[in-house]
């Protein structure tokens, strides 16, 4: 069941009166609204969420990449167009569950100020402790940087890897110099190993 | 040397077996071929079937899966090889005792099958260590990998010991280290051995992808 998000942002303007937090409408048939919170005010806002609304189940975290829709082409952000972004950011997109009230998920997305310097997000491990992997995971592959993260490595790639590549703009090794039957898009991939042709 | 068939047979009723040193060692090699227990994806599973007693690998000689690379001469590379996997593959792979065989099982093993688009997936464990029996499959059925493992014995009834033709693991020159790739920031390092893996450029036809 999803949780009544009116009343849960209510209750956290109650309590949090400083804190940064809008509504975002999901105009889906699923009807997933979710709470758009200010990074320093991530950590206050699940502790109230975990100690006073009963959400104590960190389902899910995961990111998106929202590049810089020049760059990007038809990949904006849904509000686009009342919040112009340069250099395009971060999203790190949070579901939380209810086991007492039998409620979510509640979503919660925090972004970063862009994609390369400020890509700092508070981590939430402490008040979940199940934020810690998939914060890892989010850091390895989007490359958000959770302060106060405990141990904040790659989780999948190895150290030495500098990339992350989950983002939009990563480009993937070519290592298809010997592919004897390709197809979709590994053909468009060993194109580029046939010899050089004429017309082109 | 040749055995003459015919003396070979008529020694036979008097108990006396005639035969190669050669032919006797690759016997002694073929069917006692110890496997490696290690699984990389879900083509373990259907190694782990074939070796159960519905197909019962055992008849073959290649039951004892054993935990140590030093006590294995066989290494089914069963599964997806990721590229933060691969080098660990090719460390276990020298750390074997010769002389070693390698089974590539199933796609994956074999060319990245259907996550070769992926950035994090070896093209084929060929690319750095010599593989000997190559099992198509996704995941090859049991069936297919005691095949792969008959083709196996096959092979190593068949291997030289002295002469030109000789086996690498009886060449005193042949190796059985190879480099072990390192990570590297985007990719591996180097992206193949290309002291063993040198295919052939693939002839493209004009208009055939189309």
């Amino acid at each position: 069941m999803n949780p009544d998000v009116d009343a849960i942002l209510a209750h956290l303007r109650e309590t949090l009166p400083d804190a940064t937090v809008e509504l975002r409408k999901n105009p889906g048939p699923s009807e997933q609204h979710s709470l758009l919170v200010a990074g320093a005010d991530l950590v206050g806002v699940c502790r109230v969420l975990h100690d006073e609304l009963h959400f104590d189940y960190l389902s899910n975290v995961t990111g998106i990449d929202w590049p810089d829709p020049a760059v990007a082409g038809k990949v904006v952000p849904p509000e686009a167009e009342s919040e112009p972004s340069e250099k395009g950011f971060l999203e790190v997109v949070y579901h939380l569950f209810s086991h007492p009230d039998r409620v979510g998920p509640l979503v919660l997305r925090v972004r970063t100020g862009d994609r390369d310097q400020k890509v700092e997000v508070p981590s939430v491990v402490s008040v979940w402790r199940s934020a810690e992997f998939q914060e890892r995971e989010i850091f390895d592959l989007f490359g958000v940087r959770f302060t106060d993260h405990p141990d904040l490595r790659r989780i999948l790639m190895w150290d030495e890897f500098v990339d992350h590549p989950m983002r939009k703009d990563y480009v993937a090794p070519d290592d298809f110099e010997y592919e004897p039957t390709p197809h979709a898009a590994v053909l468009e991939r060993a194109k580029k190993h046939y010899p050089s042709q004429p017309d082109e | 040397m040749a055995i003459d068939p015919k003396l070979a047979e008529d020694l036979k009723p008097h108990g006396i077996h005639v035969t190669t040193f050669e032919s006797l060692i690759n016997w002694g090699r073929s069917s006692s071929l110890w496997p490696m227990q290690f699984g990389l994806a879900c083509c373990a599973i259907e190694m782990i079937a074939a070796t159960m007693a519905k197909y019962d690998m055992a008849r073959f000689g290649a039951e004892v899966f054993r935990p140590s690379p030093r006590q294995a001469d066989l290494m089914l590379v069963a599964g997806t090889v990721t590229k933060k996997m691969a080098p660990l593959v090719v460390r276990l792979y020298n750390q074997m005792a010769e002389p070693k065989y390698v089974i590539a099982m199933g796609a994956c093993a074999i060319s990245g099958g259907p996550f070769k688009p992926g950035y994090n997936v070896l093209k084929g464990i060929d690319r750095y260590i010599p593989v000997d029996i190559v099992i198509p499959g996704c995941p090859p059925r049991p069936e297919a990998l005691l095949d792969g493992l008959l083709a196996l014995r096959k092979k190593i009834a068949g291997e030289k010991l002295i002469g030109k033709q000789r086996a690498r693991h009886a060449d005193a020159k042949g190796t059985a280290e190879f480099p072990v790739p390192e990570y590297g920031p985007h990719d591996l390092h180097p992206t193949a051995n290309r002291e063993i893996w040198n295919p052939d450029p693939v002839v493209h036809e004009e208009g055939a992808d189309e």
